[in-house]
């Protein structure tokens, strides 16, 4: 690889813009391919499979013409976006950093959300809805609220149902949970919607600890990003 | 390979291979570009490795990395970058190949200065 070439590839992804590197698996000729540009030279039916791989982040070999191209796709990194900055994030936020996502804590209440207790963490204090409106969740974006308190993570909740995130999930005993189901009903999500939210949230792994809690939220959000059917919670 | 480089992300191991480059050092990048069967690292994974054999990230849980560095080290010395094929050990011939019963494709290149 030539280091322009890399250079450029590191530039897309720190700017977190999605990029596939291909590589022709003989000569070793590569070229970098945008949604809205390439750098270098493909053929056009490979730069079109090329952009749907790249969208459904599915890196692999392809073949056209006889010839083998590897596709390595460099998407944003998965995001998750954790409403309150209580003890259970101080212990979930650097695992889910060591699992490789990006980590976004929102807690409008400016001494719970504070660097010393979250250093190397982007901490928003602005209100959960507003936070969550910029934010713009995706599809490749979690949110984990963890306040136990309905007008911190009802906002964010909102905006969250009304989003593509691949997992939502809320802490708080299945009492407090019935209760926020009441409530999101009254604003008019249907059954179908509020399925969406895995509550309590977490594997059923006898968790007690707040770092426990976090392992059974991670390992919960695992299972749903793969798709994976987890074991049926105790009732 | 200390547990942390082990468990690097992709970011922290193509940073590592752009800082090694920009010091001067020859470094080349393994990646797995395909797999069959019960491969243990994904499509994707990457081994980088510098002159001195100094290396952060996978392409295994470790069955074929001493080979992969072999071909790292002639492509850093100016040999042309190569696909590599792995398949199943064969322990009888001491051959090199994944344990695990996996089949998997490696594409070795040279990180140009």
């Amino acid at each position: 690889m030539h280091v322009a070439l890399f250079n450029s590839l590191q530039a897309a992804r720190s700017a977190k813009t999605p990029v596939a590197l291909v590589t022709v698996l003989s000569d070793g000729g590569q070229s970098l391919v945008f949604a809205d540009g390439v750098e270098g030279g493909l053929p056009e039916p490979v730069i079109v499979e090329v952009r749907q791989r790249l969208r459904d982040n599915a890196g692999g070999v392809i073949e056209h013409g006889g010839t083998r191209y590897f596709v390595d796709c460099h998407n944003p990194p998965l995001r998750i976006i954790v409403i309150g900055a209580v003890h259970i994030s101080q212990t979930l936020v650097p695992m889910a950093a060591i699992a490789g996502y990006e980590v976004i804590v929102v807690d409008p209440r400016a001494s719970f959300a504070t660097a010393e207790r979250f250093p190397n963490v982007r901490l928003v204090d602005d209100w959960p809805d507003e936070a969550m409106e910029a934010l713009a969740p995706d599809s490749r974006t979690a949110i984990i609220t963890l306040t136990h308190d309905p007008k911190l993570d009802d906002p964010a909740l909102e905006v969250a149902l009304k989003s593509e995130a691949f997992y939502i999930a809320c802490l708080g005993s299945r009492r407090t949970h019935a209760r926020r189901l009441e409530r999101l009903r009254a604003l008019g999500f249907d059954d179908a919607t509020l399925g969406r939210i895995h509550g309590p949230a977490g594997l059923h792994i006898g968790a007690v600890s707040p770092a426990e809690i976090a392992l059974s939220i991670l390992a919960e959000l695992t299972a749903v990003l793969h798709e994976v059917e987890t074991v049926a919670k105790a009732a | 390979m200390t547990e942390a480089n082990a468990f690097a992300s992709q970011d922290d191991i193509l940073a590592t291979a752009g800082s090694w480059v920009a010091e001067g050092r020859k470094v080349a990048i393994a990646t797995v570009v395909k797999t069959w069967g019960s491969s243990p690292r994904p499509v994707g994974s990457r081994l980088v490795v510098d002159g001195d054999g100094a290396m952060v990230g996978s392409v295994s849980g470790g069955c074929i990395e001493g080979a992969v560095i072999k071909e790292a080290f002639d492509v850093m010395s100016g040999g042309k970058p190569r696909l590599l094929d792995f398949g199943v050990s064969d322990e009888q011939a001491w051959d090199v190949g994944l344990a695990c019963g996996g089949k998997v494709e490696v594409w070795v290149e040279r990180l140009e200065g």
